[in-house]
């Protein structure tokens, strides 16, 4: 292979890594053809980069030419960068020669807006088709969605891919119109809401039809930048709520703005709001697997996500009435709701104390995190804490107590934050 | 006191349970035969895997555990580490003696450690999956080897078997001494016969196809071209891939020249 194929992925992956999903889990694609690759139950990150993201699909863009000038992004027409672009066979060689070796669950590929939306898009779904029919290849297929496609390129990209996306990026539509003057709301929503539809009919011909064609079996996802626009976390997360709910997205992903422009129309920053991000995936986490409605975790009158503690945490201690919990005979619901426990050890608590009356001794050992929660519950009617701390009180003693432990990165980037507040 | 010995397989450990509750002699110790010292007190009791009572005391705790129960007893077999026959035995015992089930009862210490045990079998059985790196041959397999922390290779042969059904592949344990071969139909274990050295199974580089080193270089600039310096962080990085594991990783070896 040549040096050229060498600068392309240079080029193309360089392009492509400010989308942040990774997901490969999902699909539901077995290898039933003796091809390769079998894409059933979880996906499997195969390596880390050095940021601490996981790596499981190869994600590249098919090229970064592009017609629209979006403020936020690399690949944006004004940008003076090198450009290129793969061919279909290119593309089809590497995904091949790379999952064989066990580098990559499959392929994310998405791409600039050349020539047109439906002629962008047309190419991408070649490169799918011809993955799936002449290669037999069963690995992960995600797919962009191009913002302006057409219905019937969309249904066919959904027949190859197992996850379609189509990226909001900026949480409300003046500031797509201000940052991303050739989008609007409207041409992002509706090949959303054409692949929810999709995905529903799918599924009814499925219940009728086992042959019926499955379309993206993994659903869709959407991203939304964080950071390049003036939108408050109670913005962001309550159309990230109205997204789940009307849209029935798989996910939405948040991407810490990165300072790749210095375009005129952003803000300055010097560092990605990495923290921030951080804590938009926790409440986003609250939201879906916690049974946290999003007026629980912001309001009108705190439209921001304490940057200090997690947002359960927060909640928790606004909300002292609920607590203390005795973990012996609380619901598990409400055993979710104690900062400091997952799912996992919920899960594991109710199941225990069916045998015997935890203690926190049996806490301990099946290694549920106390540094948290004690403040918060009780065994056996016991508290490892004497006294009734108020909020205040609790907080400084998680953040600066005994056992605290805070990355250098929260103490910079607070720090930050203090210099400029 | 009652020390049993056993040859080491899954089957002889179940056999040691049928024999225990046969003479109604609780073990003490539970050792494999080349590894045990001989006791000067108590009684020490050689055990031949036996398939059928092995097979009897298997379909006894089918009775009782749930599936998942029951790969989690296997996982722990497969886990190797100090006295994982002694909480196999406590875990049979308990679940024998009890008419409800034990599942989840984890204020049981040895319920506890068999959900723990399977719980890091299950986390470096996902990790091989993830960072078993295939080298194609100058005879079209693609191989790999592993030293795995714990005996998984007969649990992540299924995941290969599915996913690569259209190559020949081979992975090979080093630690263990012992690999797994896919001829296009169906995988088998096997044993490299040449004279134990250092070394063997690894793959010496005139062996290795020339588009090898292509492909290689590539993936070492997509995954140095996919990170982002502004988001550098050290620690979650390390967090994931530990150090240990960066032998099997070729974006984590040094940069191939074009």
């Amino acid at each position: 292979m040549d040096s050229r194929i060498t600068e392309k992925l240079k080029i193309l992956a360089d392009a492509a890594k400010y989308d942040v999903s990774c997901s490969s889990s999902g699909g539901k694609r077995k290898n039933e053809n003796k091809g390769l690759g079998n894409a059933e139950g979880m996906g499997i990150c195969h390596s880390y980069t050095e940021d601490g993201r996981c790596v499981s699909l190869l994600k590249i863009l098919l090229t970064n030419h592009c017609i629209f000038d979006c403020a936020y992004c690399v690949t944006r027409k004004s940008n003076d960068i090198k450009r290129a672009a793969f061919t279909v066979q290119e593309v089809v060689d590497l995904t091949i020669n790379f999952y064989r070796r066990n580098y990559i669950e499959g392929l994310f590929l998405s791409s600039g807006i050349f020539s047109n939306a439906d002629y962008t898009m047309e190419r991408l779904v070649r490169i799918a088709k011809k993955l799936r029919q002449e290669h037999k290849f069963n690995g992960y297929i995600h797919l962009k969605t191009i913002p302006g496609a057409s219905e019937e390129l969309i249904k066919e990209a959904g027949l190859y891919a197992d996850r379609l996306s189509v990226n909001i990026e900026l949480p409300s539509e003046n500031s797509l119109k201000k940052l991303a003057p050739e989008k609007s709301y409207s041409e992002i929503l509706l090949p959303m809401d054409n692949i929810k539809q999709q995905l529903m009919q799918a599924k009814e011909e499925k219940k009728l039809f086992k042959s019926a064609p499955t379309f993206a079996p993994a659903g869709q996802s959407t991203q939304l930048i964080v950071g390049a626009s003036a939108e408050n976390d109670q913005q962001i997360l309550l159309l990230s709520d109205q997204l789940y709910k009307d849209y029935s997205l798989k996910r939405v992903y948040y991407s810490g703005y990165v300072p790749v422009s210095a375009d005129n129309r952003l803000p300055i920053i010097t560092e990605p709001p990495i923290i921030r991000e951080n804590r938009i995936y926790q409440a986003d986490w609250l939201m879906r697997f916690y049974g946290f409605d999003v007026k629980e975790i912001l309001d009108d009158s705190n439209p921001h996500l304490d940057l200090d503690i997690d947002p359960k945490l927060s909640w928790a201690l606004r909300n002292r009435h609920a607590f203390p919990v005795e973990l012996n005979t609380a619901d598990y619901e409400m055993i979710l709701r104690v900062p400091g426990i997952g799912v996992k050890s919920a899960k594991k608590i109710v199941s225990a104390r069916r045998f015997a009356a935890l203690t926190f001794e049996h806490l301990r050992q099946m290694g549920v995190v106390l540094k948290r929660a004690k403040y918060f519950i009780t065994c056996n009617h016991k508290s490892l804490q004497p006294y009734d701390f108020d909020s205040q009180r609790i907080r400084n003693k998680i953040l600066f107590g005994d056992g605290a432990v805070r990355s250098p990165l929260l103490t910079q980037q607070l720090d930050l934050f203090r210099q400029v507040g | 006191m009652h020390f049993y010995t056993y040859d080491g397989s899954f089957e002889g450990l179940l056999t040691v349970v049928f024999e225990a509750y046969e003479r109604k002699a609780w073990p003490t110790a539970i050792e494999q035969e080349q590894l045990a010292q001989p006791g000067i007190f108590g009684t020490t009791i050689a055990v031949t895997a036996d398939e059928e009572k092995a097979g009897r005391v298997w379909k006894g705790l089918q009775k009782r555990l749930s599936a998942s129960a029951l790969k989690e007893l296997y996982y722990t077999y497969l886990w190797e580490q100090p006295g994982f026959e002694q909480t196999i035995f406590s875990y049979i015992k308990l679940a024998f003696d009890n008419s409800e089930s034990i599942e989840g009862n984890y204020t049981a210490p040895c319920v506890l450690q068999v959900q723990q045990a399977a719980k890091q079998l299950h986390r470096e059985k996902h990790r091989m999956e993830a960072f078993v790196r295939f080298q194609k041959t100058t005879e079209e397999l693609y191989y790999a080897h592993i030293e795995p922390d714990f005996n998984v290779l007969p649990v992540i042969i299924s995941h290969f078997t599915k996913r690569y059904a259209d190559q020949l592949w081979a992975i090979y344990d080093t630690r263990r001494r012992y690999g797994a071969y896919y001829d296009l139909h169906t995988t088998t274990f096997i044993t490299l016969d040449a004279a134990p050295r250092k070394g063997i199974g690894v793959l010496p580089e005139s062996a290795v196809m020339e588009e090898e080193h292509t492909y290689k270089q590539l993936w070492q600039v997509y995954f140095d071209h996919v990170n982002i310096p502004e988001r550098k962080n050290p620690k979650l990085h390390l967090r994931h891939i530990p150090k240990r594991y960066w032998k099997y990783l070729s974006e984590k070896q040094p940069r191939m020249q074009a």
